[in-house]
């Protein structure tokens, strides 16, 4: 008989769908990957529902309603292993804008009828809520990446996901630093790696999609931005974006928040 | 069914037909419909997907962050958002993008609908038509037809690509224009994929031509844009068959968005007349002319007509855009020639800028408001699945009753397909509706 083909499920919670997305965007290798795992719960995809356990949950989307605070945990339950997929769920999104707005300044916002949504107060990653086996950051995510966790865990092996900086993918890409050569401030240098250096390549700043790299040294890169002539307030709005949530960008957004002054 | 049974049934025995989540739709939302014997008594598309509060977290950021933090909204139409922020935004600027790189932006957005439509119409859409739950099975015995349409889906992602860094959430668009144009041997690559996504396209056209389609019309209201020239994408008047031609900054007096409690995306509504249609049906219906002739021919060559009024039929609708996305694509890169410059400088002032765009799903308003420095101080988004919800509804309530007797799981199924014509993308739907705490 057939060795049974590992289950996989793809969980979706606050968010733009675009890293669930990323992975029909595999043209290439999704059939092959179809004939090697079970896609078992997938509904952007299919009607199809497989029961768990599953082998791998990838999860998108941050944790933003009661409901939601309680799908999860049935999610974790069901789940050998589960990942999380983006900027949402690895670090609340950019809907954790949230957590440093004025609540009762959104709640006067007129609204025709509020009383018919139900929210939560702050937008949370997963790991608030249960453990998570491996964080996929990226917003959104990167296809090879993608593929190399999918690869990874149904080999019970570590992904190979480098931890460095954007920086070194400039290099790797032959791209002449935007930051040195044209003083167009760049987040790269505390950046964590992962789509190839992209903005460089067009002659702008990296904004930092993929969050922080393993030791950003922030405090460093806001002197050199500053020097450049980049007001605080720019600097606080940069790491308030989409990696809001993330602690080290987070940190720096409120370390330059205090400078503003 | 004996004659007793029927007089039974249209006396009033109530049942359900209940999707609790809607697969092969962007988003998460539901369908609950009620019957009161063969007559239908209650129909809502309930969206479920948690609101994200765009609209609010705007205020107070700079004007060139507009198209970046926008496109965040969806990830399957990031350049559509990318597009109606920087035009709303140029508008306000006084600035207008022409020659070169205006051309780049119809080609980005190309390639955004192809890969849109093409994901719909492959992935979402066929396999109702062919009886599969999803396009992997379905490959299982259509494996050139699947392949076909990933390689055709591949070629959008790969415009996108060249022109905007990656394919979810380029990274090149800015206010003013581009931060790098491409050169023109990057855009020569794609001249042999396109010739070739132009033939596959015309395949997927008469491919989907031999699906069976539900007799099904109604009398809409058709919105769209139109432009003097072109099939409509980033320009163009608003307007309706039924005699709408109004600009983007009037919008607003002629719509109007209700909140309905089971739905965490609103309703948009013609003020006079309520429910209207958006999206490729719209478009095709109100902008035939506007096509190439090579592909109004195709169009004819499959029995369509200039009129196509079956939502059923918006399949077939998708693969036409499909084709003239990929013939437009062709021209545009054959004839490209890099700017002079990449963009136009952006200098903020105070001032209201609106836009329309034709998203792939229909038109996508955006209104800002900027400070002197160039800060957002007020901002508002309605995207197209929140115009298409009521329309989506009430073809519902006019499609059940001649299938009523229908098996259950057969009509939930027709249903559910109903559902789909329209491709609703339920991200873009909740983006923007503003906050109430629970705390926990």
């Amino acid at each position: 008989m057939a060795k049974r083909k590992p289950k996989l499920a793809v969980w979706k919670f606050a968010s733009c769908d675009g890293c669930q997305l990323s992975l029909l965007d595999c043209e290439d290798e999704l059939l092959a990957l179809a004939d090697e795992i079970e896609i078992a719960q997938f509904l952007e995809a299919s009607q199809a529902v497989v029961r768990g356990p599953y082998d791998l949950s990838l999860v998108e989307g941050s944790i933003t309603t009661p409901q939601d605070a309680e799908r999860i945990q049935r999610v974790r339950r069901v789940s050998k292993h589960l990942v999380t997929i983006g900027a949402c769920a690895t670090a609340g999104g950019i809907q954790a804008l949230r957590n440093f707005q004025d609540v009762k300044e959104f709640t006067a916002a007129v609204y025709a009828r509020p009383e018919y949504i139900r929210t939560l107060e702050r937008s949370t990653p997963i790991s608030a809520h249960v453990p998570v086996d491996f964080e996929l950051n990226g917003c959104p995510i990167d296809k090879g990446q993608l593929l190399e966790v999918i690869g990874a865990f149904l080999n019970h092996r570590r992904p190979q996901i480098r931890s460095h900086s954007v920086c070194v993918e400039c290099k790797r890409r032959g791209t002449v630093c935007v930051m040195v050569a044209q003083g167009i401030p760049c987040l790269g240098p505390v950046t964590h790696a992962g789509c190839g250096a992209l903005c460089p390549a067009y002659r702008r700043g990296c904004y930092g999609c993929f969050g922080p790299m393993e030791s950003p040294n922030t405090e460093s890169l806001g002197g050199w931005w500053k020097r450049l002539g980049v007001p605080a307030e720019d600097l606080v709005r940069v790491y308030r974006t989409f990696q809001t949530g993330a602690e080290a960008f987070r940190a720096a957004s409120e370390a330059h928040d205090k400078e503003k002054g | 069914m004996t004659k007793k049974k029927d007089k039974k049934a249209a006396k009033g025995k109530t049942r359900t037909i209940k999707v609790d989540y809607l697969a092969r739709v962007e988003g998460e939302g539901a369908l609950y419909i009620r019957l009161k014997g063969d007559e239908v008594a209650d129909v809502k598309l309930k969206i479920f997907e948690p609101p994200r509060f765009f609209e609010a977290f705007l205020r107070g950021r700079a004007f060139r962050e507009a198209p970046d933090i926008t496109s965040r909204i969806c990830g399957i139409c990031p350049v559509a958002y990318q597009m109606s922020a920087a035009h709303a935004i140029e508008a306000a600027l006084g600035l207008r993008v022409d020659g070169p790189l205006r051309a780049l932006r119809r080609l980005l957005y190309c390639g955004e609908w192809i890969e849109s439509h093409t994901l719909h119409i492959y992935m979402l859409h066929a396999p109702d038509f062919l009886g599969y739950p999803d396009a992997i099975r379905m490959a299982k015995d259509f494996p050139e037809v699947v392949q076909r349409g990933l390689r055709l889906k591949k070629i959008g992602n790969e415009i996108m690509t060249v022109v905007g860094g990656r394919e979810v959430h380029p990274i090149n668009v800015r206010v003013g224009g581009f931060y790098r144009a491409p050169r023109v041997e990057e855009l020569r690559a794609l001249i042999e994929p396109l010739r070739w996504a132009r033939e596959a396209a015309l395949e997927t056209l008469r491919w989907a031509a031999g699906f069976r389609f539900p007799k099904f019309e109604r009398d809409y209201e058709f919105v769209s844009l139109r432009h003097p020239e072109e099939y409509p994408l980033n320009e163009g008047r608003i307007v309706s068959n039924r005699g709408l031609d109004i600009s983007a900054a009037e919008f607003e007096a002629h719509f109007v968005e209700e909140h309905v409690p089971y739905s965490n995306a609103l309703h948009c509504v013609l003020r006079e007349r309520g429910a209207y249609f958006v999206g490729p049906m719209a478009r095709y219906n109100l902008n035939f002319d506007r096509l190439s002739p090579y592909v109004q021919d195709a169009a004819r060559s499959v029995g369509m007509r200039p009129s196509e009024r079956n939502p059923f039929k918006s399949i077939l609708v998708r693969s036409v855009e499909v084709l003239y996305a990929c013939d437009e694509a062709l021209r545009i890169v054959e004839t490209y020639r890099a700017p002079a410059e990449d963009h136009q400088e952006a200098s903020p002032r105070a001032a209201e800028g609106h836009a329309c765009t034709e998203a792939p799903r229909g038109i996508l308003y955006h209104r800002y408001r900027l400070d002197a420095a160039g800060a957002i101080e007020e901002a508002k988004i309605v995207p197209p699945t929140s115009q298409n919800q009521k329309t989506i509804e009430a073809d519902l309530w006019r499609f059940i009753p001649p299938y009523v007797r229908l098996p259950q799981e057969e009509l939930r199924g027709y249903c559910e397909q109903a559902v789909r014509n329209y491709d609703p993308c339920i991200s873009c739907a909740t983006h923007f509706l503003k906050l109430e705490v629970e705390r926990g």
